[in-house]
């Protein structure tokens, strides 16, 4: 059975990718896993106190991933008979989406393109285009 | 304007009770404190006599540099042999990706060095090379490159003996190996650790308060005054309102967790110090002819003086205590800041942590001595030292830099404080327990130091504090000592995994 990877973000952007996914895997009848990246990079500078929390902060970061963004979604397309399966992950989105489509030998990888703020299209506009540069199978990128 | 003076010229006052001295109430306080105080002093700066030497080698220089042989003896030039390793580890080759989203070694570093990098690296050196000439750079390199040993040993003590809390919080530092290390390692000297470790935690609280607080902002202001105009600068006299500023931005970021303004200085603090490496570098490019020169100036200083500052003993003693003073090996400091990282290995933390010495010391201060040496500016004038020195090397290749070197001495200065609030921070919740408002009283009274320090300017205040901030080390190495015996053994586990290839890479 073939596996597409979707990647969300909470923006509308993510929203449209993760309805055109679902087309997709209805009509191919491919199983779904909704993949949501928390920005992070190993080389930054932060803090003590930051660094401190840091484990902490992370949990707390998955965690809601999971129970606010993911679990929802995840739900409502087994309610529609889809297979699907949600994962959050630290790191950069590119290079984690695409991580994630090897692990689970994904057969297309669907990203939304532009966020609703321009901050959100700088890193999710990067992130389609980085994509489609080194991703290991076809990517929807979708408007 | 004026009650709301009063009040926080009150409060600082409070705050910085140990080492102000004026008329009325703070007399009492100054009769009780100065002999402490005086005592410390006299202790940690005591001089060892040396035959033929006018001046004796200061008994605290004597003992950080002690161990910093010791330590490297007894690791077997770990310092040296693990380098490359190190870097490896830094660059995340054996982290595992799992750990994603994680404190990773080179955030550790990065933070540690954050505390350590500032006015020892700009001023200290100045200092050292305009008093001892070229050769106390050469004692320094060698000092710095020694003490990455004693690094190594007490950040992989912080990380070993840290706290792990139930809600996924860290707390390590000399604190913790003191009492939990000894306990667990010599059950008889259980007491004993704890003796140790609250010692340290007084310590490490003057040290966050006077070095930390009062002496980075007192500096800070100094140069703010030079670039404008020196003595007749807009801003001489307004040192109280410098104080505030920094005070209000520090509890932002402290007491308000407003992580815009600690993101910003994140930020800008490596951009600073790549600034001053590059633009050291490219100096030294500029004349790269004059570099041989330089030096067999810096050899020759070393162990030919002719004269100067009690010719060979001398310049070396001075050398040895700048780096000292610049990268604050054996001070216990910087384990706090390692404990946060991420691994089960303890080893591996301290094998990123000598990166500190070196870069700090080895790296940055050479840098700093070679401007200074090539572009003439020693020979120049002997009456500017410290910021002022470096500031005028700088200067002589590119005339806007004094400007950039304020940015960078403000932005060392803040990140300094947050970092050593911090510490002190830790150290007053170790001796007076976690609690929300035990941790807003310290960080008040870190502000109020922070106002006190920029608008006095007492020696015997700034003594004070180098002294505690030094102090540290007595207590932090006689633990460290006790304890390297199970750090060897960690080691040898751990080199002898990676000998025979059986640790896992991640790239």
């Amino acid at each position: 059975m073939s596996r597409f990877l979707v990647g969300i973000d909470g923006s509308d952007c993510g929203e449209r990718a993760l309805d055109i996914a679902r087309e997709h895997a209805r009509a191919a009848g491919a199983e779904l896993l909704v993949c949501y990246v928390i920005n992070w990079s190993p080389f930054t500078f932060s803090t003590p106190q930051e660094n401190a929390e840091r484990h902490r902060r992370r949990e707390e970061e998955l965690s809601v991933a999971r129970t606010k963004l993911l679990e929802p979604r995840v739900k409502s397309l087994i309610d529609e008979g889809i297979r699907a399966e949600g994962v959050a992950r630290h790191g950069h989105p590119a290079r984690t989406l695409v991580q994630l489509a090897e692990e689970h030998d994904a057969s297309m990888i669907v990203i939304g393109r532009a966020g609703d703020t321009p901050m959100k299209t700088r890193i999710f506009g990067g992130t389609a285009a980085a994509l489609v540069q080194s991703a290991p199978c076809p990517v929807l990128v979708v408007p | 304007m004026n009650p709301f003076r009063c009040s926080l010229a009150l409060f600082a006052l409070l705050a910085s009770m140990p080492a102000f001295a004026q008329e009325g109430v703070d007399s009492l306080i100054d009769r009780i404190v100065t002999p402490l105080s005086d005592g410390l002093s006299a202790m940690i700066f005591w001089e060892i006599p040396l035959p033929g030497v006018e001046q004796g080698i200061p008994f605290i220089v004597a003992w950080l540099v002690v161990a910093a042989l010791v330590f490297t003896f007894y690791f077997g030039f770990i310092n040296l042999r693990a380098m490359k390793h190190a870097f490896r580890l830094v660059r995340g080759d054996y982290t595992p990706p799992d750990a994603a989203g994680e404190v990773t070694h080179f955030q550790a570093l990065a933070t540690a060095l954050s505390g350590t990098v500032g006015l020892g690296n700009i001023a200290g050196v100045a200092l050292a090379v305009s008093i001892g000439g070229p050769g106390a750079t050469f004692w320094m390199v060698l000092a710095g490159l020694f003490s990455m040993s004693t690094k190594f040993v007490e950040c992989t003590l912080g990380v070993k003996y840290r706290n792990e809390y139930a809600d996924g919080t860290v707390s390590g530092g000399p604190m913790y190996y003191l009492s939990k290390g000894l306990a667990a390692e010599y059950p008889r000297l259980k007491v004993f650790g704890r003796v140790l470790a609250v010692i340290f935690a007084v310590f490490c609280i003057g040290g966050a308060l006077g070095a930390g607080a009062m002496f980075q902002t007192n500096q800070a202001f100094s140069q703010l005054v030079n670039v404008t105009g020196g003595e007749n600068s807009v801003l001489n006299g307004f040192g109280w309102l410098f104080g505030l500023v920094i005070a209000v931005l520090v509890g932002l970021v402290i007491i308000g967790g407003i992580k815009s303004i600690a993101r910003v200085t994140e930020k800008v603090v490596p951009l600073m110090a790549v600034l001053y490496v590059s633009s050291g570098l490219l100096i030294i490019g500029m004349n790269v002819e004059q570099l041989p020169a330089a030096f067999a100036a810096i050899i020759h200083g070393a162990f030919d003086p002719e004269g100067i500052y009690g010719g060979f003993i001398g310049v070396l003693i001075l050398g040895f205590r700048r780096a000292a003073f610049s990268n604050e090996a054996g001070v216990g400091s910087a384990a706090i800041a390692h404990s946060a990282v991420r691994t089960d290995k303890p080893v591996t933390e301290g094998l990123v942590a000598l990166y500190e010495p070196f870069i700090d010391t080895v790296v940055v201060c050479t840098i700093t001595a070679l401007v200074i040496i090539i572009t003439g500016s020693l020979a120049e004038g002997s009456n500017i030292e410290g910021v002022a020195l470096t500031s005028r090397a700088f200067a002589e290749a590119f005339d806007w830099f004094p400007i950039v070197l304020l940015v960078a001495v403000l932005m060392f200065a803040f990140s300094t404080t947050i970092s050593w609030s911090y510490y002190g921070l830790k150290s007053f919740t170790y001796l007076f327990g976690e609690g929300q408002s035990k941790e807003v009283v310290f960080k008040l009274i870190v502000l109020g130091a922070v106002v006190v320090g920029s608008s006095i300017n007492l020696a015997s205040v700034m003594n004070f504090a180098d002294a505690m901030i030094l102090a540290m080390a007595l207590p932090n190495l006689i633990g460290v000592y006790l304890l390297a015996p199970v750090v060897k053994r960690e080691l040898k586990v751990y080199w002898d995994d990676y000998k025979a290839g059986r640790l896992k890479t991640y790239r």
